[in-house]
């Protein structure tokens, strides 16, 4: 299979004063274009750490990450900034729009970084929104929406760009039930419709049963994959 | 347009801190401004001067007079086209709080010296004729709401004695920076009454006013004035008509010192405070900026974004303070009278407000811009708000 992440022992390790924590341990992990994973773990195993170092805004000890053929640790910052732009969809657990940007302008962001016209970056932005089921919000600012509309419009704002894989951390971790299912149907029906490769962070064994997989970190180790039901 | 959209929005986010720190500007820059304006009008005298004039006095000190008869003598030196001359009279207008600098001067030599003093044809033809004539400004006909034909008594302080004169002209100047306020009167009329009363005091006069063809000339000429002179009972000291008004300036440097002084603490306090609001309007947005790293903006846009923000509050501030110096100073030169000849605002203190209000905006911008190109993008992950 066509694997679109691949993770070559990945070592990462914080700094806390003298002591050195050792967050992943020789961590290795493939993921198929079309994946939606769900990573799964106790608090503080280093969830976070290993969807950031995929993601590229942050940098293993060692090892090679390698996203749709490219290895990002030889990138500079520029061109891991760069990088992102193109590739990478950011789903945050606090939604994080900016609160003075309407849902529509919230989502058009991304697209100043391609070169689009304002015409064609209307466009995506609209269409984006569409499929989240939010574009009769178009001119409503974030606080004037509710937190499962925030993380609709935040997902229209991880997807509009395009890009290879879209991370999300935690994405239903400040939301109540119902609201959860909506987004996590939402990223199921992206992945089953647009075919996009989903990398999930969650707590939530309901939310991680709408995956494809699931791996379990825990004290810096990847256990075996464990296919779901879905 | 949407990062300019985002700058606007993120420069009245904490809408009472922006219009604090707006009006803040808008104060220092009006203060600014104005502080500046009076150090102008205070080198009103210089900036007039014209570097085709010349001002002989004697060596010894302003106040000592010269013998009128030096004048046929720097007629002679060559490049001298004209010679006038005439006493600072320091005569009193009913009180010592009008302010006039009135001066007996030769007429019509002085008039042709000074082409920036505007009379009518009948004007000037009246003034000439009438031996106890004199002329005035606008600015002080206005302010004393004289007219033409009035008689106009000055109290004599260096020349003793009550000083009669009929208004025969109101002058007008040629350009802004020309002095309004001014009274002249015939030397002759001086000259005469002091002939009876102190003859001692008679024939003399405080300053020769010498026009000269060209102005590259001028310090060879003054050279050549002076050296006629040399060994006499009265030496003369003669430079341009800049360097005689910058000596009079000088007198009062300490204070003008002290005003440029002050301008530049008012400059520095305003932009501490908007470094302050700045900071605080960053700081409250950082897991913003990290957002927006992780979509890849880096310091480009995120400086655009800063310093587009800083300098909103800033340039705000600064046009409204610059508009707001107008009436400011229509009010304090209504209540100086004619204290400060010229008070005007000019193009140059505009241009100064501007590019200050530029430098403070990116001056502060300077330290929360890098706090925010450098965000650490985990920031990202936390609650934004
Ligand atoms: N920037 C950092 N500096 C120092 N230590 C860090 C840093 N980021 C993470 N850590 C440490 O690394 C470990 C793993 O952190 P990480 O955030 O990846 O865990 P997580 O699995 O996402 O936990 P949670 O479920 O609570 O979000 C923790 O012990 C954490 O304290
Ligand atoms: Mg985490």
């Amino acid at each position: 299979m066509n694997n679109i992440v691949e993770l070559i022992e990945i070592t990462k390790s914080y700094r806390r004063g003298s002591e050195i924590i050792s967050v992943l341990r020789d961590i290795n992990l493939s993921i198929p274009q079309g994946e939606f994973l769900a990573i799964m773990g106790p608090s503080g195993s280093g969830k976070s750490t290993l969807l950031n170092l995929i993601a590229g805004i942050d940098r293993p000890d060692s090892g090679r990450i390698i996203v749709s053929g490219i290895d990002i640790t030889t990138l500079s910052e520029d061109e891991l900034a760069r990088w992102r732009a193109f590739h990478v969809g950011f789903i945050f657990q606090f939604y994080n729009l900016i609160p003075v940007l309407t849902a529509f302008e919230n989502v058009e962001l991304p697209l100043l970084l391609t070169g689009l016209s304002k015409g064609e970056r209307r466009e995506h932005a609209i269409t984006a929104l569409k499929i989240v089921g939010l574009e009769h919000r178009l001119n409503h600012y974030p606080s004037q929406l509710s937190g499962g509309e925030q993380q609709r419009v935040a997902i229209a704002r991880a997807i509009v760009t395009d890009p290879s894989i879209i991370v999300a951390d935690e994405p239903t971790g400040d939301l109540d039930k119902y609201s959860a299912e909506q987004v996590l149907d939402l990223l199921a029906g992206l992945n089953s419709q647009f075919n996009k490769t989903i990398i999930m962070v969650t707590h939530d064994p309901r939310a991680a049963a709408k995956a494809k997989t699931i791996r379990h970190l825990d004290k810096g180790i990847l256990n075996a994959t464990r296919e779901t039901s879905f | 347009m949407l990062l300019v959209k985002l700058l606007f929005r993120n420069a009245f986010r904490q809408r009472l801190r922006s219009i604090l720190t707006i009006a803040a500007t808008t104060i220092a820059i009006l203060a600014f401004g104005f502080l500046r304006t009076i150090v102008d009008a205070w080198y009103s005298g210089v900036e007039a001067s014209s570097p085709k004039r010349l001002v002989t006095r004697n060596a010894i000190s302003l106040t000592t007079p010269l013998p009128i008869s030096y004048k046929d003598k720097i007629k002679k030196v060559r490049g001298v086209s004209l010679v006038s001359y005439g006493n600072w009279f320091g005569g009193i207008y009913i009180s010592e709080k009008n302010f006039i600098p009135n001066f007996a001067v030769e007429p019509a030599s002085y008039l042709e010296l000074y082409p920036e003093y505007v009379l009518s044809a009948e004007e000037k033809k009246a003034f000439l004729q009438d031996r106890k004539g004199c002329i005035a400004g606008r600015k002080v006909a206005e302010e004393f709401k004289w007219r033409i034909g009035d008689t106009i008594v000055l109290k004599g302080t260096i020349f003793p004695g009550e000083w009669e004169f009929t208004l025969r002209g109101i002058y007008r100047g040629l350009r802004p920076t020309t002095d309004e306020t001014q009274l002249f009167f015939h030397f002759d009329y001086l000259n005469e009454r002091l002939k009876k009363i102190y003859p001692q005091r008679a024939d003399h006069v405080g300053f020769f006013l010498i026009g000269i063809d060209d102005p590259r000339r001028a310090a060879e000429i003054s050279l050549e004035i002076d050296s006629l002179f040399k060994n006499s009972l009265a030496e003369t000291l003669t430079e341009t008509e800049k360097a005689f008004q910058l000596g009079f300036v000088a007198m009062t440097e300490a204070i003008l010192i002290t005003i440029k002084l002050i301008s530049y603490v008012i400059i520095i306090i305003i932009l501490a405070i908007v470094a302050n609001t700045m900071s605080m309007n960053v700081r409250e947005r950082l897991s913003e900026y990290a957002v927006m790293k992780t979509m890849g903006f880096s310091w480009p846009h995120i400086s655009v974004l800063v310093f587009g923000e800083s300098l909103v509050i800033t340039t705000t501030g600064a046009v409204s303070g610059m508009i707001l110096t107008f009436p400011a100073a229509k009010i304090f030169v209504d209540a100086m009278g004619t204290l400060l000849p010229v008070f005007n605002i000019t193009e140059k203190t505009l241009i100064l407000d501007f590019i200050i209000s530029i430098a403070v905006g990116i001056s502060a911008g300077l330290l929360p811009a890098w706090k925010a190109i450098n965000v650490p993008v985990q920031r990202a992950l936390t609650k934004i708000g």
